[in-house]
Formats: C-alpha cells, sequence, structure tokens
C-alpha cells in the first residue's frame, strides 16, 4: 500500500460511512446492541463465577478420626498427600466443642457437655469440587478415618450452575456474534451495490483487488470500532448502575460484585476486538463476491 | 506472462463456449498491429461483445490463444490482470460516467485507481480535457453535459492512463450522426498520436467513410478482414 493511498483508503472509508448514514447507524446500532448483551452476559457469567469460587472455597469437608486412634495429629500427612486437596486443618475435640458452643451462645446447656462426646476431626478444603465424590472416598480409605461429612449435593449445584451459565454464555455469544457478522456484512453490501458501477470502472482501468477493497475494509473497521467503543461505555455505565444497586441493596447483600475498574482492560479489549473482527469479517464478507475476475 | 511480438493484439485460433453451451467465437484468428485503427464489425450475437471481453480479461478463452500488449491470456496469473488492463483503455455505448464526481474527479479517480498521486492528476487530466476539448467543462458534473460531451469525457477517462491500445464498445451508439462523425474524428485523432484502436460499431456510414481496415464477425467466425469499408451483408447493432 502507497504512503499517498492510506489517507485515499480512510478518507473513501469515512465518506463511504457517512453518505450511507442510516445503513451505517443501523449498522453501528447492532453491534452495539450485540456487543452490549454479549458484555453483560459475560460480566454477569464472570461475577457468577467469581462468587461461586468464593462458595467452593467456602466448602469444607470434614474427615473424623477414629475413636482408638492413638495419635490424630499424625493423618495430617497422610490426608495432604491425597490428589485435590488443598488445605488440612486439624481441629481437636476441645476446639470442635468450643466451635459448637460459640455457635450457640444463648443455649446454657451445652456449655458443660464433655468435648470427650466428640470426635477428633480434619477440615479439609479441596480444589476441584467436581471432584469431590473421589476425593471423600480416598479420604474415607485412609487407616485412622472413621468417615467424612461432604456436601456432595450442595457441591454439585454449584457445578450445575457454573456449567449452565458457561453454556447459555457462549451459546448466546456465538449467535450474535454471527448475528452481527452478517447484519454488518449486509450493510456493506448494500455500500458495494450502490457503487457497483465505480468498482467495476476500477477493476476495468486495472486497479488491483487489494486497492478496490481497503476503502471497505476501513469502513468497516471504522464502524465496528465505533459500535465497540459506543457498547463499552455503555456496559460501563450499566455496570456501574448495577453495582451501585446491589451493593445498596439489603436482599443481595452477601453478593460481592467485582469493581469495573478490576475489568475495564479485559473489556475494552475484547469489545475492541470483537467489534473490529465483526466489522471487518463483514465487510470482507461484503465486498468478496465484487472482486472476483 | 510478458511476452513480445509484433502484433499489440493476437487471437489466435480462439474459442469461447460460455458454461451455458452458448459458443460465441469459433476459431477466430486476428493480429493488430501496434497503432493501426480497426473496426470490428457484425450483426447482434455475432461475438464481438465477448471479443471485447475476451481483450479485457473479463473471460478466458475455451481455447486457442489470446494477446494482448504483450500479456497472453494462457499463462496470465490473477495478479497479472490488472496489470494487463492498465495498457488498455474502454470506452463504452453507455459512458458509465459516475454521476456524483465531477469531470476532473471521474478521471482522476481512474487515475487513482492505477496509483497515481494528486499531483500527477493535476498534470494530466487538462492536457487530455483539451485533447478532447473539454477543458471548460473541468467541474461539470455529468448531467450536466450533453451525450456527446459525456462520451468525450469517456474518452479523456480512456486516455488518462496513457494506455497503448483503446478499446471501444459501440462508442456512438447513444449520439446522433453529426455528434457520432465528431467523435470518430477524435478517435481518429488520438489514433494518428500513436494509440492502437479497435472499434465495435454496427454504423455502416461511419465506417465506410473512415477506410480503416473492418473486420467483420458473423456466427463467432470472421468472414471478412480487409481495408477500405464494410463488406458483406448487413449489420444489425
Amino acid at each position: 500500500m502507497g504512503k499517498h493511498n492510506f489517507g485515499y483508503f480512510v478518507h473513501e472509508g469515512f465518506s463511504n460511512m457517512f453518505s450511507h448514514g442510516f445503513m451505517s447507524f443501523a449498522a453501528i446500532g447492532i453491534t452495539v446492541a450485540c456487543l452490549l448483551i454479549m458484555g453483560t452476559f459475560t460480566l454477569v457469567a464472570v461475577n457468577a463465577n467469581g462468587l461461586l469460587k468464593d462458595l467452593e472455597r467456602e466448602n469444607e469437608m470434614l474427615a473424623f478420626v477414629e475413636e482408638d486412634c492413638p495419635d490424630a495429629s499424625s493423618l495430617q500427612k497422610k490426608l495432604e498427600a491425597i490428589p485435590n486437596v488443598d488445605t488440612v486443618a486439624f481441629i481437636s475435640r476441645q476446639q470442635a466443642m468450643e466451635r459448637f458452643v460459640e455457635q450457640y451462645p444463648d443455649e446454657e446447656m451445652f456449655r458443660d457437655l464433655d468435648p470427650n462426646i466428640l470426635r477428633d476431626r480434619f477440615s479439609i478444603k479441596i480444589t476441584d469440587l467436581e471432584l469431590i465424590s473421589r476425593t471423600k472416598e480416598a479420604v474415607d480409605a485412609v487407616d485412622g478415618i472413621a468417615y467424612v461429612n461432604a456436601a456432595e449435593d450442595v457441591a454439585g449445584g454449584f457445578i450445575t450452575i457454573r456449567n449452565v451459565a458457561t453454556v447459555v454464555c457462549v451459546a448466546l455469544i456465538a449467535i450474535l456474534f454471527v448475528v452481527s457478522v452478517f447484519i454488518i456484512s449486509n450493510t456493506i453490501r448494500l455500500t458495494t451495490f450502490d457503487r457497483r458501477e465505480e468498482i467495476a470502472i476500477m477493476r476495468m482501468v486495472g486497479a488491483t483487488n487489494g486497492f478496490i477493497r481497503w476503502p471497505f475494509v476501513y469502513e468497516g473497521f471504522l464502524m465496528g470500532f465505533l459500535g465497540a467503543s459506543v457498547a463499552f461505555l455503555m456496559e460501563w455505565g450499566l455496570y456501574e448502575a448495577v453495582a451501585q444497586g446491589v451493593s445498596t441493596s439489603d436482599a443481595m447483600q452477601l453478593i460481592d460484585v467485582i469493581p469495573f475498574r478490576e475489568l475495564w482492560i479485559p473489556v475494552a479489549g475484547s469489545f475492541a476486538a470483537a467489534g473490529i473482527f465483526i466489522g471487518v469479517g463483514g465487510s470482507l464478507s461484503a465486498i468478496r463476491k465484487y472482486l472476483q475476475v | 506472462m510478458v511476452e513480445s511480438e509484433s502484433a499489440i493484439i493476437e487471437l489466435k485460433d480462439v474459442e469461447m463456449e460460455y458454461d451455458n453451451g452458448t459458443k460465441a467465437v469459433r476459431g477466430i484468428s486476428m493480429r493488430i498491429a501496434p497503432g493501426e485503427f480497426v473496426f470490428l464489425v457484425g450483426p447482434s450475437g455475432s461475438g464481438k461483445s465477448t471479443i471485447i471481453k475476451l481483450l479485457t480479461g473479463e473471460v478466458n478463452p475455451s481455447a486457442g490463444r489470446v494477446r494482448v500488449n504483450g500479456f497472453s491470456t494462457r499463462n496470465i496469473s490473477e495478479r497479472q490482470v490488472p496489470l494487463m488492463r492498465r495498457t488498455l483503455g474502454v470506452i463504452f455505448q453507455d459512458f458509465r460516467l459516475i454521476e456524483k464526481k465531477t469531470v476532473y474527479d471521474n478521471l482522476a479517480f481512474v487515475m487513482r485507481a492505477v496509483g497515481a498521486s494528486a499531483k500527477e492528476s493535476r498534470q494530466r487530466i487538462p492536457y487530455v480535457l483539451e485533447l478532447v476539448g473539454l477543458e471548460q467543462k473541468t467541474y461539470s458534473y455529468p448531467d450536466e453535459l450533453s451525450g456527446g460531451e459525456q462520451q468525450r469525457v469517456a474518452i479523456a477517462r480512456a486516455l488518462v492512463n496513457n494506455p497503448s491500445t483503446i478499446i471501444a464498445d459501440e462508442p456512438t451508439g447513444n449520439l446522433d450522426p453529426e455528434r457520432s462523425l465528431e467523435l470518430m474524428d477524435l478517435l481518429v485523432k488520438i489514433n494518428e498520436l500513436g494509440t492502437t484502436m479497435v472499434v465495435v460499431t454496427h454504423e455502416k456510414d461511419l465506417v465506410d467513410r473512415f477506410g480503416k481496415r473492418v473486420v467483420t464477425i458473423d456466427s463467432g467466425r470472421v468472414i471478412n478482414d480487409s481495408v477500405g469499408g464494410y463488406v458483406g451483408g448487413h449489420i444489425h447493432g
């Protein structure tokens, strides 16, 4: 590309976009809508995933020690060696009793209980919640462990929510992406149809395909980039508004929304990349048939 | 692939059959020397338009060889087609000017399309417009011009990239007899400056008047190739 052509391509791309004002506006609007929906779903999924991770971290397994185990604390190393075990904390009978009493401060009768009615135990946190059953079996198989309590149902619920959210998110993103490319492609196809005579003349006088294609690519680029910029600003505003609403709501005080300042770089990058890909991909697809022969 | 031969245009045993089975050209051979002026005549459906398409690289022959300004269509790559077209100037019956561009911008547009700078356009366009007698209409739009003037703009556009050959497809088809004669005079003048000229027409009077080489096509074959005027049956546009 000659350097004096670059300015021409950009100028043509801009003027094409403005000369087809309504269609360009429609294409940018559709890109904004698609990116906004994709972005919102992704951000909801990111927050849900963060929330689930927190909950996963809280989800502990309790391994109770046999009554006749001479040295309960010696089991710790064996438990730590089990795959998928993240942390192992020993809780003696005495500590267990103290925690129990703490949970029911108003119940006088619990205060005089003998700690020996409880067992020594280990609180085990695991890395991957999906492997909870297998890990529980491995812990159960350790000599000296009487039985294990693990909230497998709760874990299964978390996993199902996360998987469904991921599938819905990916499917929506894929569908909206294809829709955006299709609409931008059709918009630029109208532009190229309007300019088919110019394209025919350019080809007849010996313009290369690249020369003919570049203004349309810039047009697509500009529409995609503008769409991405507008969508980013709207997403930002929407996210802050929702975060504000969640933080001031009594019903949702347990939900910890990730601050937008921690997310804006990947959001901006993804929006720009998706917008430009949609715009350029759409324009290349639209111009292709005019460049044959 | 670029080749050098004494003929600037050569068709050798060219056959052209379209995908729908229509045989438009049946074994045509023809040579046109540099600087020659040739009328290509024949009735509708005789294969004239297909010959133009073969010369401009819009279609490739089913058999035989077409060589234009050193480029052979037998082994020309897709990248070389634009280079081959830069050696040609094409004029159409319906002018094909861009309505929203001025005369100057119509010419600058095709110069830009082959990589010329704005400075080169500023130097070349006034010269070409003067050659076709339209220097007063530089900033007019096509719809402000008469049919004859629009066709002169089309000639200027064909000339502006300084091609070695001009192919005119029924250039007088939309003009009255007086304008047709003026236009043909202009093409002869350009030819005298050294540009090879291939003119497709069905206007017998014009063909006879200029005493140039006339190649008559019928049913995809050359039925006459002689100098001086049209020989053969009726010509129907």
